[in-house]
């Protein structure tokens, strides 16, 4: 059997873009390094296994920290309850108690989907979601997708989409032409980000991109059949097997509010507060990539190295990576900019609509409610399996039921639906003495 | 491109590519994933593990998320339909 306890100078949680490079750098000094992720593989979003297509080089120059030394690699491993020095986390081979001296979280982002009348369709997945599940083999041969939403992730998913046999019927942005005219001329500053730009036209030569148009509506009877989209020619129906639809993304602060970490407001959401150097509010926690707000896959490099440098003890190396921090956050703040969305998209859901996909809890349940605490206690809304990550996240974007208004930010540990034995395990194991 | 691997869906023989997820599975044989509790037929929404949406049935235990879940050849999934 697994040793239910393991002891790490700097344990990093999340193996995405700033996971992996935080893992190389911590273990770069000679830490005794563990890296964890839920996934049952490393690569975080962006460097998802496909099931079709190969990795790219930069990814597999990343994937080199799951082998180097001192770094202990645990896939399948989500962490699920936060005590002081140490997680509780639970995979493939049941509890581990993992101990740390520093904590990295790079627990990245997830996306933002919001109700509209018929989201809840099968046919109806969000727009990254799309992507992850054509990756794991989702089969697209033939089928008629449309995508649509917000921001660049748009592109990307279009992409995969089509590389895995989907026939597109276009890509429908939310943000007016205008404001995709002005991102386009301060491209340029980042070099990096023009050539990816260049290079997913390339690849969706043909599908057509409409600028200021919204879906405003789902319909079928048990699946999706038709797509109703609002644009600047007015309102159209089309027929469709699959639609795409996701509205950016947030980050993930689930485990930073576990461990108690600050948190500030981005937008309508929250990220993880940090400084100069990444430290967050809690001593000998650090935090790196989308948990710190949404910045990409280059700032998710970035900030993972200068973390991992951090909590391993070397302040110079990761000083000398602030000023590529800076420039790729700047970049950031360009996307904000031009992909802010349209008030449109707020008013989209009725009060019929279902918000709350776990519960089936209408919209309409919820007006005269001030927090998420009383939409729990008067409608069961963010009881049921998501843990209100899907609603709570609607429902902070609509401006209905805030969720920082309620006593505990509307969530409670565990993190996850963990398995009971998981817990058991952990409290009647003592955690001193064993080493991996 | 790598092989397939066989496994079964509500009794009935599916093939998927290596390295594919439960979920793709049960979206090759076209059913729902769930019944929400007010009897709505529900499919995978996140793909990454949040929604909860794609919850099933594997070799026996229940409730869990089939986007998470590689496939293996022989893998029994039944969907809560
Ligand atoms: C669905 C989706 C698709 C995307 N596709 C693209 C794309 O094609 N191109 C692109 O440039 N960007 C894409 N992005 C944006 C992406 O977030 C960034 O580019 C990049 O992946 C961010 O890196 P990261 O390391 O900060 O986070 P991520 O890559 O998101 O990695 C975070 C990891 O932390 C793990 N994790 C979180 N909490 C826990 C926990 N409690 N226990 C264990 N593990 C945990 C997660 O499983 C995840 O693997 C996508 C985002 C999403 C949500
Ligand atoms: S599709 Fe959302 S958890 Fe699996």
């Amino acid at each position: 059997m697994t040793e239910p306890v393991r002891r790490y100078d700097v344990l990093v949680v999340g193996a995405g873009p700033a996971g992996l490079a935080a893992a190389r750098a911590a273990a770069s000094h000679g830490a005794r390094v563990g890296l964890v992720d839920a996934q049952p593989r490393a690569g975080g979003q962006v460097w998802r296994h496909d099931v079709r297509r190969g990795m790219p080089a930069m990814a597999r120059r990343a994937f080199a920290a799951l082998a180097a030394p001192g770094v202990d690699w645990l896939p399948g491993t989500q962490a699920v309850l936060a005590q002081p020095g140490w997680l509780l986390a639970d995979g493939p081979r049941g509890a581990l108690q993992l101990h740390y001296r520093a904590l990295v979280l790079a627990t990245g982002a997830r996306e933002l989907l919001l109700p509209f009348p018929g989201w809840t369709l099968p046919g109806v997945t969000g727009a990254g979601g799309a992507q992850a599940l054509a990756k794991q083999g989702w089969p697209l041969r033939g089928k008629r997708v449309l995508v649509a939403g917000s921001g660049p992730l748009l592109l990307a998913a279009a992409a995969t989409l089509r590389a895995h046999g989907a026939q597109l019927l276009g890509i429908h942005e939310q943000a007016p032409l205008h404001a995709l005219r002005d991102f386009a001329l301060r491209l340029p500053r980042w070099p990096g980000k023009a050539l990816q730009a260049l290079a997913l036209r390339t690849r969706l030569a043909g599908v057509a991109y409409r600028a200021g148009s919204v879906v405003v509506a789902a319909h079928g009877d048990d699946v999706l059949r038709e797509v109703e989209i609002d644009g600047p020619r007015g309102r159209a129906r089309l027929a469709c097997d699959q639609l795409a639809v996701g509205y950016g993304l947030v980050p993930d602060t689930g485990l930073a509010e576990l461990l108690g970490c600050r948190l500030e407001a981005a937008g309508r959401h929250r990220r993880v507060a940090a400084d100069a150097l990444l430290r967050t509010s809690v001593d000998g926690v650090f935090a790196a990539g989308e948990a710190l707000g949404i910045g990409g896959r280059d700032c998710a490099r970035i900030e993972g190295a200068m973390a991992g440098h951090v909590a391993a003890g070397a302040e110079a190396p990761a000083r000398a990576l602030s000023a590529r921090r800076r420039h790729a956050r700047a970049f950031a703040g360009l996307l904000h900019e031009t992909f802010a969305l349209d008030p449109r998209i707020h008013a989209l859901a009725r009060p019929g609509t279902l918000v709350c996909r776990c519960e089936d809890v209408p919209l309409g349940a919820l007006a005269d409610l001030p927090d998420a605490r009383d939409a729990k206690l008067a409608s069961r809304c963010g009881m049921g399996a998501c843990q209100g990550r899907i609603c709570g996240t609607a429902l902070a974007e609509l401006g209905v039921c805030r969720p920082e208004a309620s006593s505990d930010g509307g969530r409670r540990p565990p993190l996850f639906p963990v398995r009971l034995a998981a817990l058991a395990e952990s409290f009647t194991h003592d955690p001193q003495e064993k080493r991996p | 491109m790598s092989g397939t691997l066989r496994l079964e869906v509500n009794g009935q023989p599916v093939d998927v590519p290596d390295g594919a997820s439960a979920a793709a599975a049960v979206a090759v044989l076209g059913v729902p994933f769930r019944r929400s509790c007010g009897g709505q037929p529900r499919a995978p929404l996140c793909g990454m593990g949040v929604c909860f949406e794609c919850r099933v049935r594997i070799d026996g235990v229940a409730q869990l998320r089939a986007c998470m879940t590689p496939a293996r050849a022989g893998m029994r999934v039944s969907t809560d339909d």
